[in-house]
């Protein structure tokens, strides 16, 4: 190894160390982290991007921003489903985590202004959508309606209660929800997410509509949001992908062409329509 | 460019002081009946007459495992760039194109500093098919000669070499040919006729279109049962993936030392044909089907990195999937062609 041959171009592979400020199980696999970088810098994203979450020896993974830029820090929630998840599950407060990006492509946050905003979430999908929706709520002002839909398998995998609680009160906008499997503390609706999209249909067509959640639910919501003319180039879709590097090189990420770490992962749907391996 | 005649003789005198220099030096050498690129210890292990290597140089160019990161307790990395300066002795043109390719990937876009910091400590002395392989389609590809990439191109005319030095890396390698002449008009005529003969020799398999078709060819054929057919008999060992001079996809993982602390971050050669290459967690795999994956390399090759490369065919001829696929289904030559069958050349 020569140390003079170490160049001066900067390591895309090097993350930055974060310590966790507050963390807390949204349900009973999702955990939520807030960070902040060391060295009191703030990372500079928007809305949709993603960043590579690191513990060293244990590994990295591509994982949603869930907080918005117009707040301090960085927000994030980690399921618990494999190695490097379940190891960051076990972090405390004050534990650190290395953090690359952020990367991908951003929701259409300016071309969303003055129209009428559709939030469709599935499952941990309200994850992404949350940062999303977060910077519409700290810029009212610029947006029409707000509708967030959102569908959860069971009651107790539910997310963001507190702050779905404190949405439904607002004025400035609509927020329903439905759970898959009737449960008896639940006395909302009770269906797929799909079911929800009759209510709102009217509102549909001149909004610019937003999906995220696990790929088994696009169609069924697209072949929804088609059946009341909702245009394709009005939808956004966010995908998630295997991810090692997150800048194009690693390969794992493509759809046929598209790499979703640098043209996604927010997709306009018109232009991934024709894509077959998309979903 | 300057160009010049040594004897054989004279080249191995030259191999010999390579070898004695303070660089590394690999080159092509026997292993019982095929070649491999390996570090070289005697000029006279070094066989430019080789017909194609088991792996191509593409496994000192990016290696099959590289560390990227050192890591510590507290999240704190160093980055760790390798690059001892080498000399690759002895590729040839088609893989000299396979690397071309791959400095371009890995310095637009987002700058790979650990590729490129060891590719420019490597100095590569291509030379000119001697023998073709037998699965070698090159000239197919436009890549049976290359203009561009190498510091220095040897063409065998017989009992010399022709040398140019095309760089000045390959200019101060010259100073180590003393008895270099320069070329006269017969050995630069001898050096055109080896190379004119190999854009037609070097062609086992024909490809029924010009390389710059596939794209459009591909685009019109993503439903077609030759995929289904060809994967059915896919053992999705990724050996196509591994030989492939072209394919540079990565797996990144982490190694940690014996005080459970500190470690490495490296990255190792993954392939698009094993099962788990697009599993996400929680097992979804959004490439299920052997024909998806199988389809997914030939698209790569023929399609998705020539648009990221200013059109240029993932896929330089060098014949190695054919020769490793045990199933006898990599074949992009056949699998282009049975696709030109039905596809009509607009």
């Amino acid at each position: 190894m020569c140390e003079c041959c170490v160049s001066n171009e900067k390591d895309i592979y090097l993350p930055q160390p974060a310590t966790i400020t507050k963390r807390r199980m949204l349900n009973g696999t999702e955990l939520f982290l807030h960070l902040e970088l060391d060295g009191g810098k703030e990372l500079e994203y928007m809305p949709g991007q993603f960043v590579e979450v690191s513990l060293a020896g244990i590994g990295e993974a591509p994982i949603s921003i869930s907080s918005s830029p117009t707040q301090k820090g960085l927000e994030l929630v980690i399921r618990n489903v494999g190695t490097l998840t379940r190891a960051i599950h076990k972090l405390q407060v004050g534990d650190k985590l290395g953090v690359r990006g952020p990367y991908g492509s951003t929701y259409p946050v300016e071309q969303a202004k003055g129209k009428d905003l559709v939030f469709i979430c599935g499952g941990i999908g309200l994850v992404p959508q949350r940062s999303f929706i977060r910077y519409v709520l700290d810029h009212r002002d610029s947006y029409g309606k707000v509708t967030v839909l959102i569908g959860t398998k069971c009651f107790e995998m539910r997310l963001f209660r507190e702050e779905l609680a404190m949405w439904e009160e607002r004025r400035d906008m609509r927020v329903m929800e439905t759970i898959d499997e009737a449960h008896d503390c639940w006395s909302g609706n009770v269906g797929v997410v799909t079911t929800l999209i009759p209510k709102i249909e009217k509102d549909l067509p001149g909004s610019l509509v937003s999906i995220c959640g696990p790929p088994v639910m696009y169609k069924f919501v697209l072949m929804a949001l088609a059946e009341v003319d909702v245009p394709q180039d009005s939808t956004f879709v966010n995908l998630e992908r295997k991810m090692k590097c997150g800048v194009g090189k690693c390969g794992h990420c493509q759809i046929n062409q598209y790499y979703v770490c640098q043209e996604g992962p927010v997709f306009r749907y018109s232009d991934l329509a024709h894509v077959p391996e998309a979903i | 460019m300057s160009v010049s005649t040594v004897s054989k003789d004279q080249f191995k005198q030259f191999v010999e002081a390579l070898i004695r220099s303070d660089q590394r030096v690999v080159g092509v050498q026997q292993r019982n009946d095929r070649f491999v690129f390996d570090d070289l210890a005697t000029a006279d292990a070094l066989r430019l007459d080789y017909d194609v290597t088991i792996l191509s140089p593409r496994k000192y160019i990016l290696p099959q495992k590289e560390p990227l990161l050192q890591f510590a307790a507290g999240e704190s990395y160093t980055p760790v760039h390798e690059g001892a300066p080498m000399v690759l002795l002895g590729v040839h043109p088609y893989d000299m194109a396979s690397i071309n390719q791959m400095d371009q990937l890995f310095s637009q876009d987002e700058y790979d500093s650990h590729y490129m910091n060891r590719r420019q400590h490597i100095t590569v002395i291509a030379c000119d098919v001697v023998t073709p392989s037998e699965n070698v389609f090159a000239a197919s590809m436009g890549t049976a000669t290359v203009e561009k990439g190498y510091d220095m191109l040897l063409t065998d005319i017989g009992d010399a070499y022709v040398v140019q030095a095309a760089t000045d890396k390959g200019k101060a390698l010259t100073n180590l040919m003393p008895q270099a002449r320069p070329a006269s008009e017969a050995d630069l005529d001898k050096c055109r006729a080896v190379q004119e003969q190999n854009q037609q020799k070097l062609n086992q398999h024909v490809l029924e279109c010009k390389p710059s078709y596939l794209p459009k060819l591909l685009e019109k054929n993503y439903e077609h049962p030759v995929w289904e057919e060809k994967a059915r008999l896919c053992y999705s060992c990724g050996s196509c993936n591994q030989v492939c001079p072209t394919c540079y996809c990565f797996d990144v993982q982490d190694e940690v030392n014996w005080d459970l602390k500190s470690g490495t971050r490296y990255r190792a050669w993954d392939g698009c044909l094993l099962e788990d290459f697009a599993t996400v967690a929680g097992d979804h795999n959004f490439r299920k089907n052997r024909s998806d994956r199988f389809r997914h390399r030939l698209y790569r090759k023929g399609k998705y990195v020539p648009g990221k490369i200013d059109g240029q065919i993932a896929c330089v001829g060098c014949g190695r999937c054919i020769t490793a696929c045990t199933s006898n289904i990599a074949n992009p030559v056949d699998v282009y062609n049975q696709l030109m069958k039905r596809t009509d050349i607009g």
